[in-house]
This record gives structure tokens, sequence and C-alpha cells, in this order.
């Protein structure tokens, strides 16, 4: 093992540890907030500090007890597909207009003011309107999520679509290159690294956006879970919550920025 | 000779907001034969890239014509392929994708063999076979520029048309380019249009040497034959008293004629 490899485990270690002795003290001032050892007994079940045995929320994650009362794993997923549906839905719509707003100045004159009105809003306020128009669950969070991470995906695609260099263009015209063929066999490549970028932002955006969405929503889903264990005083599931809610959201942008070096050809990662 | 390109009356200006236009080049005329070399010398600021252009239909003239085999030349079209100065290759492809793209494009007609072919046959008429899977900027100035030239030749150009094609290189790989584009031009016989600044470079390659004044209202200055047989061998050159007749004729121009300040 080399220097830089032990580095990389040991100081995070001494952070974690750092964080550990932080929390531990805050639940010593304040009154019923789970400690760290119990947290732990919360998540991964055995024994707690009031000497009750207790089942895991994360050794059990795919128990169904009901309707209304699902494990982790259901929740997460729940979330995921709203996530996903909402995000390839942003796509769908974001990467056609960023193209048009990036290869039209017309369109750029026309469309710029209301994206950088809209990108702004908090997705809590355009939550109750959604509610109020769909009165759906599912629509409404996936319809949360689809307007407020379109918006990177719109500005990194045109951003992408101007860096297109007039000298490919050239190539393109001596080719005769038909429009579609331009889109295809120049514009395309030179902005994919772009759109990646945009989704990838996106992709961060639905994810936080999904959590408060479901709290106000209710239902299933992680947002609600960890809103409901507020409810039901199980404080330790809160806190639970939030480092699967980080995980996960940590994991997403790997598995997306490793997608996206794949499609980026300045990076050698294609054959 | 019937006329193969020509260029008449051409004249360029630029319209300047609040002023006069600025008139870049004007009352050009041209007759450039089938096979031919010809080089367009002459000051940055001539209007020399500016008429290749307007050749090659990416600028189009505010006045005259260009005609190429009695067709009026309007807008870019594969029969007169560019080799741009900085060879634009699509940086997401291999010299193999880059080349196969504009023929497949232009010679829809080839099945999948003949495509290949064709392309390994351009690819091989610029000694590249041995970087044909890699990207542009896996390989060196000089080699991306061969793979623009290949490119150009391998749509089947009627002109081939060169913005300062090695201007971009030093000169030892310079010097290489020429030799690759003459034993090119010796095996396959091409109209084309060189834009230079270099005089060496101009009468080592050309059948003819267009000189333009300095601009605004640039037009053609001289032209100078270069009655050199091929091929040329650039060392043995240097003495040849038709090859040094040529270099004082076009210095002549350029540094006492038509001398210019440089800014």
């Amino acid at each position: 093992m080399n220097s830089e490899l032990i580095k990389k485990i040991f100081l995070p270690l001494v952070v974690f540890i750092f964080i550990i002795q932080i929390w531990a003290g805050i639940s010593n001032i304040v009154e019923d907030f789970p400690t760290p050892s119990d947290t732990y007994v919360a998540a991964f079940g055995g024994v707690n500090s009031e000497g009750d045995e207790i089942v895991g929320v994360l050794t059990d994650p795919f128990y169904v007890e009901n309707q209304d009362d699902k494990g982790l794993f259901w929740q997460i997923l729940e979330s995921l597909k709203r996530v996903f549906a909402g995000f390839v839905l942003a796509i769908i719509v974001g990467v056609p207009v960023g193209l048009f707003v990036g290869m039209s100045k017309n369109a750029q004159y026309a469309l710029n003011p209301f994206i950088q009105i809209f990108k702004p809003v908090s997705p809590l306020a355009w939550l109750p309107l959604l509610l109020f128009i769909f009165q759906d669950i599912n629509m409404t969070a996936i319809s949360t999520i689809f307007i407020t991470s379109i918006w990177p995906i719109i500005i990194n695609t045109s951003l992408g679509v101007k860096n297109v260099s007039e000298d490919y263009m050239n190539v393109a015209k001596v080719l005769r290159f038909s429009p579609m063929e331009k889109i295809t066999q120049i514009i395309l490549p030179v902005s994919v690294p772009y759109i990646f970028t945009g989704m990838r932002l996106s992709l961060g955006i639905a994810w936080l956006v999904i959590v408060a969405a479901e709290m106000l929503t209710g239902g299933i889903g992680i947002g609600f879970w960890i809103w409901d264990e507020y409810n039901n005083l199980n404080y330790h599931n809160i806190i639970i919550g939030i480092i699967v809610v980080g995980l996960i959201g940590f994991l997403l942008d790997i598995i997306m920025g490793k997608i996206a070096d794949y499609f980026d050809y300045t990076k050698k990662g294609r054959a | 000779m019937s006329k193969f390109l020509s260029l008449e009356n051409i004249e360029k200006r630029f319209p300047i907001p609040g002023k006069e236009d600025y008139v870049a080049v004007t009352d050009v005329n041209l007759e450039i034969k089938e096979n031919e070399i010809i080089s367009i010398i002459g000051h940055s600021g001539c209007g020399k890239s500016t008429l290749l252009n307007m050749i090659s239909g990416l600028d189009a003239q505010t006045q005259g014509a260009i005609l190429l085999e009695n067709k009026h030349v309007q807008g870019p079209g594969p029969e007169r392929a560019v080799v741009f100065q900085n060879h634009s290759l699509l940086p997401w492809l291999t010299v193999y994708k880059n080349i196969e793209m504009a023929v497949k494009k232009v010679m829809p007609e080839l099945n999948a063999k003949a495509l290949k072919e064709r392309v390994e046959k351009f690819i091989n008429m610029v000694n590249l076979d041995h970087a044909k899977d890699k990207l542009p900027d896996e390989i060196s100035g000089g080699m991306k520029q061969r793979v623009g030239i290949a490119r150009a030749l391998s749509i089947k150009p009627k002109v081939l048309l060169m913005d300062e094609p090695f201007g971009a290189l030093d000169s030892l790989t310079r010097a290489n380019l020429q030799e690759h584009l003459m034993r090119i031009q010796q095996n396959v016989k091409n109209t084309v249009v060189i834009i230079t600044h270099d005089i060496d470079e101009a009468v080592l390659l050309s059948d003819r040497v267009i000189m333009m004044t300095n601009g605004p209202d640039a037009t053609i200055g001289e032209i100078l034959d270069v009655n050199l047989e091929r091929p040329r061998n650039r060392v043995e050159l240097q003495h040849d008293p038709e090859y040094i007749r040529c270099r004082e004729a076009i210095l002549s121009f350029l540094y006492e004629k038509f001398a210019k300040d440089d800014e």
C-alpha cells in the first residue's frame, strides 16, 4: 500500500470519529436525541441502551407488513422510480429544447429570460401548484422533479451546441450535410459531454427534490418515511434516513459520472 | 484547353455599420486550367483567404461570378474540397472514420467493401496505415494535416482548395508535407489552389503563382509562370536559374513593389 492510499483511508476515518464525538455531545445536551450507539442498533439490530431487543431497519429492509408499512428498500425503490421518471422526462424534453436554443439565436432570445426566471424557483414552490393540478402523489412528485431538473439540461446542452467550432461546421457544409446530419454527426458528438454534465447536475437536483416532495405528498417513499419516523418519534431513523439518502445520492452521481465519461470523446474510454 | 475554373470580376465588400464598406478584394479575374496547381501569395490582409472562401462557396462574393466547368458556384460542395489550415478533423472520430464519414456522404452508392477499399487507399496514399485507428489528438500536427489532405482527396473533388495548409507546421514537417503533396500530384492529377505566404512553397509546388496586391481593394498584381520540370527536387532547385528567377520575381513584388509595414 502506498502512503497516498493510507491517507485516503486514514484521514476520513479521523473525521468520522470526530463527527461521532460531536454527535454524542449533542445527544448529551439535547433531550431524546438518539446516541450514535442507539442509532447503530436501530439500523443494524441488537439491544439498545434501554435494554430492548430491536430488529434494525437496515437488517430487514424488504419486509411488507401492509400497504402503509413497508421496509426501507421499498421506500427507496419508490423514490428512485419517481426520480427516474421525472429525470428521463426532463432529458426527453430538455435535450431537444437545449439543441434548439443552442442552434438558433432567435430561440435563445425568446426562451432565455424564462429559463433564467424558472431555474432558481424552489421545488417547494412548484409543489402546491402541481398537487392542485394533478391531485395525485406520483404525478405531483414526478412533475416537480421534471420541472426543477430540466433547467441544467437545457442550459448545458445549449452551451455544448455553442461550443461547436466553426471549422467543424465548414466541414459539414463542404460535404453538404443535411440539417439532421449536422445534428447527429457534428453537433451531438461535441455536445454530449456538456449534455451529460447537465444530466449529472439534474439527477442531483432530482434526488434533492424527491425527499422534500414526498414529505409533503405522503404515501410511500424515502422522504415520506423520514417524515413519518419524525411523527412516530423515531428520531434515530431520521438520522439513518439522512445517511441512506446521502449514500444513494453519492452512488447515483458516481454512476452518472461513469456513464458521462463513457460518452465523452475527450476521455479515452471508448473502443 | 477549355475553361475549367474561372473567376470573373470578383469583388468582396464587407459592410461596416456607420462607415463606408470595406472592399477586401476587387476586380479579380483568373482562369485556372484543369490539373493546374496555382498558388495565391500576398501579405496578410490581402484577401487571399477571402478569395479561397469564395471559390469554396463558404463565403459569397458581392460581385462577379465563379464558374467551374461553366457552372456557377453557389454555396459549398464536395466537388471543391477544402484542406483547412487547422486540419478540422473531427476529434471524436479515428483517422479512418474521419475519411469514411466524408466518402460515405459523397459516394453513398459504394457498398461496404468498396467503401473500405477507398478509405484505405487514401490512408495509404498519405502513408498513415499505421495510424488509421488513432484519434486526431493522438497523432502529430503533420499527420493530422495529411489526414486532412487524404479526406479532401477521397471525395474525388474537381478542385482541391488549400488554405495555408502547412502554415501551422514547423519548417521540417512542412517540407515533408510538400513532398507528400508533390508525390500524390505526380500519381493522381488534381487541380489545386494553394493559399500561402511562403515564397519557396509557392515556387516549389505551383505551375503559376498569383501575386496579390495589398488590401483594401486588393487585386491580382502579377502572375508568374513557373517553368520547372516535374518531379521537382528542392535541393537541386536551389541552384536552378529558373527557380532563382521565380523567387526573385516574387520577392521583388512582395518587398519592393508592394512592401507592407507590419503593424
